[in-house]
């Protein structure tokens, strides 16, 4: 019964679509949510030491502390449903938007602990060769900070991409829903399941060796 | 109630010291310098004057403010209060830019403090590549606003561009090889493309050292520069210091090294409880020393 829905009434073709928007979700979001937690991680870093940073650091504060205090499901629907109610954009692209600024909260602490933990002789060193705070985070602290975050940035990776799966809560066709719906039709919840699971942990394996790969590559250009 | 609230030292608003005019003749010029740790003083109204071609070497116990002071002469440690001059420029003024001042002050730290991300030549080439294009960017910007003023002048009163000499790749090229040059001096060409964490720390610091050089400073900061160094390294780097000292580059140098501050300083000052005890050339100051404390100091480590 499965695998006659599954092959022969184009199943696969519902599979694939989800798996399409589960990964877009999942890169997308992610490098919406880096780029958002770098910002947000800079200006956190800067606000112990200068006065307009700190008050923008405070909007900082509430940001991650929102994102990090309410479930992503609700998250979705109150964006979803109410902040981009009537908003023309595809609903993927609100699911992707949604995904970023929660990752990007959970990025910013993450990028905050690398860029505490360069050596502050760092800064230093760039500050007394005439660099601005700026410029020296740009070209010397932050380049350290990134290579010191990447296994929990792979792990950030990992969480997010199984969280896509929520993302049929709101009409969107990612990969759990897809096998949801060919349970549905099929009346059959062993198989359809047990391959989702698969699927996802492939998933994972591979971005797994995918962020060692990336770390390695990293570490070797310090000793040469 | 309230009142006193305000008046408790908490909320009182500490009065600046007012600042005096500068002395043009000095390179780099310190009053009524004091910092303050929460209630540790650390720097207690220290007035100085550094001359161009001076070597003053910074001795004292642990703990006496030594490297505090030398950290203020580029404000890397904000001063509590009082004022540090360096060519006339106040470095504690808010409206001097003061990473253009501090290119012009070579520093060197006790642990060196090379940038891990990048390989050697880039160590060195970072900061003068750096403000070089930044003065390029300058530049283009400026001509091309002129350009475009330029459409509404009538044809007399057109503004001429200011010619570009340099191009990005030429200023590359240009810090490289003088970035090879320095290494070619200090006998480190072979290592530019290595990282600093293969390298020995005798080797990193000559490179830190080569590092300030490559900005052309007026005047060099050494804090403790062989402090973190094994003791058979300690030579080749104050060989190296002792070279610049020759070529007459003038010198602060916070140091535990107290034959080498005999033998290169020209002035000593012995610091102690965040105030310059005695200070004087080096052979007053090693050999008939005045101060109780600098008595007792010299007792221990000589």
């Amino acid at each position: 019964m499965f695998l006659r829905y599954f092959i022969d009434y184009g199943g696969y073709k519902t599979a694939l679509t989800g798996l399409k928007n589960s990964l877009i979700i999942a890169i997308f979001g992610l490098i919406i949510g880096i780029v958002l937690g770098s910002v947000v991680a800079a200006i956190k870093v800067a606000g112990a030491r200068n006065r307009v940073a700190k008050i923008i650091s405070y909007v900082g504060d509430v940001y991650t502390s929102i994102f990090r205090g309410t479930p992503i499901v609700v998250q979705l629907m109150i964006f979803y449903f109410i902040v981009f109610n009537g908003v023309p954009m595809s609903d993927l692209m609100k699911v992707v938007i949604v995904f970023g600024l929660n990752s990007g909260a959970y990025v910013a602490e993450i990028m905050r602990g690398g860029i505490l933990s360069v050596d502050a002789g760092q800064m230093e060193a760039g500050r007394t060769l005439g660099l601005s705070y700026t410029a020296t985070m740009i070209k010397i602290v932050i380049p350290q900070a990134v290579k010191n975050v990447i296994p929990t940035l792979g792990n950030e990776l990992i969480a997010l991409t199984k969280d896509t799966s929520v993302a049929g809560y709101v009409a969107t066709m990612d990969l759990n829903a897809a096998f949801s719906a060919i349970a549905g039709a099929t009346y059959d919840v062993i198989i359809p399941y047990l391959m989702l699971a698969l699927i996802y942990f492939l998933i994972v394996l591979l971005l797994t060796f995918l962020i060692r790969f990336v770390e390695r590559r990293m570490r070797k250009s310090e000793r040469r | 109630m309230k009142d006193d609230k305000k008046r408790s030292p908490k909320f009182a608003k500490t009065e600046k010291t007012p600042v005096e005019p500068c002395d043009p003749e000095a390179l780099i010029e310190v009053q009524h310098l004091t910092k303050k740790y929460g209630d540790l003083l650390v720097l207690n109204d220290v007035s100085e004057k550094i001359m161009q071609g001076e070597k003053v070497a910074i001795i004292g116990p642990s703990g006496s403010g030594k490297s505090t002071f030398l950290r203020c002469l580029n404000v890397l440690e904000d001063p509590t209060d009082g004022y540090v001059f360096f060519e006339g420029n106040n470095l504690c003024d808010l409206r001097v830019d003061i990473n253009l001042q501090r290119r012009r002050m070579g520093m060197v730290f006790q642990q060196f403090n090379l940038f891990n991300n990048m390989n050697v030549l880039k160590n060195i080439t970072l900061a003068p590549v750096h403000v070089a294009l930044q003065d390029l960017r300058k530049t283009r910007r400026k001509n091309f606003f002129t350009r475009i003023a330029n459409v509404f002048r009538s044809k007399e009163k057109k503004k001429p561009l200011v010619p570009l000499q340099t191009s990005k790749k030429q200023i590359v090229a240009d810090a490289e090889q003088n970035a090879m040059r320095l290494l070619g001096r200090i006998g480190l060409a072979d290592k530019a493309k290595v990282y600093p964490s293969t390298l020995s720390g005798g080797q990193r610091q000559r490179i830190a050292i080569v590092r300030a050089l490559a900005m052309n400073p007026k005047v060099m900061l050494f804090d403790e520069p062989t402090s973190a160094l094994d003791p058979e390294m300690v030579g080749e780097v104050l060989e190296l210091i002792k070279e610049l000292a020759d070529e007459g580059m003038t010198m602060v140098i916070v140091t535990h090294e107290m034959g080498f501050a005999r033998e290169v300083a020209t002035r000593v000052f012995f610091m102690d409880g965040g105030k310059i005890r005695e200070q004087g050339g080096p052979e007053q100051i090693f050999g008939a020393p005045q101060d109780e404390r600098l008595k007792e100091f010299l007792s221990k480590v000589l």
